[in-house]
């Protein structure tokens, strides 16, 4: 068997004061998978992202990453694990004093790599999302569509062997969102694994992906989108206002 | 490029485009770090001047040995050899009264005073100049005015050790307290840099908080406000500099034409290009100090979420 790209065994974390967002997750994602997360609002899928890049700590339980045991890290080891993850954020994390290329190039400039080659790669990534022509551009003058195309450029441009994303079509009409979906699944094709945190089961089911599902901090169900369990539908309810809320793209 | 310099000259360059974003704000704060600087530097150097023209002053310590009128000749000549044989001397010189009337009258404003005068009420006098230079010739006068008191035929002796030693303490109390002045705008220094370099934090907290999430080390985060808190005190310096400079080239003519008065140059000198670069190095390593503390204070309250 191979190595597992991401794997939860027994991860539970629990917030101070006492409420637990997770308890006994179990899991294990293979490299070039494309993986759902889903379940309703309040769940833990955000907290559960929050674990892989040691954004958040688990409580108890192992995370692997890579093989890289992320609850044992230390916080010297964090950033060069999260040079690894290419993480596109819920509330998106742009810098708006300063251009498109700029916020696609500060990955490379951790690294201190040569500018040039720095520049190069980041119009490379802004090529692939189709914001190569806006580089100049502040991302205030991006729509909520392009934005987001943005933060997907910024998360690919270290080619990351994963890609992780929080709701990254929550604001988006189903057109848009559609459109990075599909963005997603062409850099999973070449190999990246990924993974989405999504409530909107509808825009993805034509693609069947591996679903894995949270009630309550528990996972409730783990397999193919096709199977339509109950907990599904309910997450796919929940997701119904915000498919009717116009897109600002 | 060298991969260990690369880092470095990006932080560099961080820093250099802060500056070009608000060239202003950091001018003032440069000014405020400058000012701060000036104050101590302006007070060593006018302390060192005074040390320096009373040290040229002080060069000849001499004691005026006033003869009782009506002194034989051969009483005043056998007082001359005395003089002239003891340690410490090296010259001796004769003043007759006629020739002080003289020179009294000659000195400004005198002569008016002189001329009320119905007869010459000044002594013979001899002066000796003494050879030790310092505490040692202060000592020297001392010693031989006490000898000379004892002799007769002496009016009065008069050695100029007393107000050496005082202005010698007195310059003391002057180093300490620009010490003092030094210190508490040391920290001064380092508390403005501080404060600077905690807005720097606040107004940057976005980019300090998507680069951490993006995998910047806590050295690369940390390292363009050392570069900053660096150029703030360097440049504060700098700036110190010439404004303590520029007070000097302005003050000059007036102490050239003072001192005129007196036959010495009392024009003010400048620090030494090796004391002016050390005193940037250390305004440029207070202001790394005090970025030092405010980094340490203020970033990891930054916990990206």
């Amino acid at each position: 068997m191979t190595q597992a790209a991401i794997s939860f065994s027994s991860v539970s974390k629990r917030y101070p004061g006492g409420r637990e967002a997770l308890s006994g997750i179990d899991f294990s994602i293979q490299p070039g998978e494309f993986v759902l997360l889903t379940g309703h609002s309040g769940a833990g899928k955000s907290t559960l992202l929050k674990l892989i890049p040691a954004i958040e700590r688990a409580s108890s339980g192992t995370i692997l990453v890579n093989g890289q045991n992320v609850s044992a890290l230390n916080a010297r080891g964090v950033p060069f694990l999260r040079r690894n993850l290419g993480l596109i954020f819920q509330d998106q994390k742009l810098l708006f004093d300063r251009s498109v290329l700029d916020n696609v190039m500060l990955p490379l400039q951790l690294t201190s790599q040569p500018w040039r080659d720095a520049q190069r790669r980041a119009r490379a990534a802004l090529d692939k999302v189709g914001l190569l022509e806006r580089e100049r551009a502040n991302p205030v003058a991006l729509s909520g569509g392009e934005q987001q195309r943005l933060c997907i450029a910024r998360a690919v441009v270290n080619r990351p062997a994963i890609l992780i994303a929080d709701e990254p079509t929550a604001s988006l009409d189903d057109e848009y969102a559609d459109i990075i979906m599909d963005m997603f699944q062409s850099f999973n094709r070449v190999g990246v694994t990924v993974l989405v945190a999504t409530h909107d089961l509808d825009l993805v089911r034509r693609r069947h992906p591996r679903l894995i599902a949270l009630e309550n901090g528990r996972l409730a169900g783990d397999g193919p989108l096709a199977a339509d369990a109950a907990a599904f539908d309910r997450s796919s309810a929940d997701a119904a206002p915000s498919q009717a809320a116009p897109g600002p793209a | 490029m060298n991969a260990w310099l690369r880092p470095h000259a990006q932080s560099l360059r961080h820093t250099a485009a802060r500056l070009r974003a608000a060239p202003f704000a950091a001018l003032a704060n440069v000014l405020v770090v400058g000012v701060v600087l000036a104050l101590p530097l302006s007070a060593y150097l006018a302390v060192a001047h005074v040390q320096a023209v009373t040290g040229s002053l002080r060069a000849e310590p001499q004691v005026s040995v006033f003869l009782a009128p009506g002194i034989s000749k051969s009483d005043s000549a056998a007082l001359e050899m005395r003089l002239k044989n003891t340690t410490g001397v090296r010259t001796v010189r004769f003043v007759s009264r006629d020739a002080a009337l003289a020179n009294l009258k000659s000195a400004p404003g005198m002569s008016d005073v002189v001329a009320t005068l119905r007869d010459n009420p000044l002594p013979d006098a001899y002066i000796a100049t003494l050879r030790d230079e310092g505490d040692s010739a202060a000592d020297t006068a001392e010693k031989l005015e006490q000898q000379l008191m004892a002799l007769p035929g002496i009016a009065h002796v008069q050695a100029d050790s007393a107000w050496v030693r005082r202005l010698g303490a007195l310059l003391r109390v002057g180093r300490t307290a620009v010490l003092l002045l030094a210190g508490v705008l040391s920290l001064a220094l380092v508390a403005v840099t501080f404060n600077t370099i905690r807005l720097q934090i606040l107004t940057q907290r976005e980019e300090i908080e998507v680069s951490k999430l993006m995998g910047a080390t806590d050295a690369y985060v940390r390292r363009p406000f050392f570069y900053w808190g660096g150029f703030l005190g360097a440049a504060g310096g700098l700036a110190a500099l010439l404004l303590v400079d520029l007070g000097r080239v302005l003050i000059n003519s007036d102490l050239a034409r003072f001192g005129d008065f007196y036959g010495v140059d009392l024009r003010l000198g400048f620090l030494s290009p090796q004391d002016a670069l050390a005193f940037l190095v250390f305004a440029l390593l207070l202001g790394v100090l005090g970025a030092y503390l405010s980094v340490s204070r203020h970033l990891s309250e930054i916990r990206p979420q």
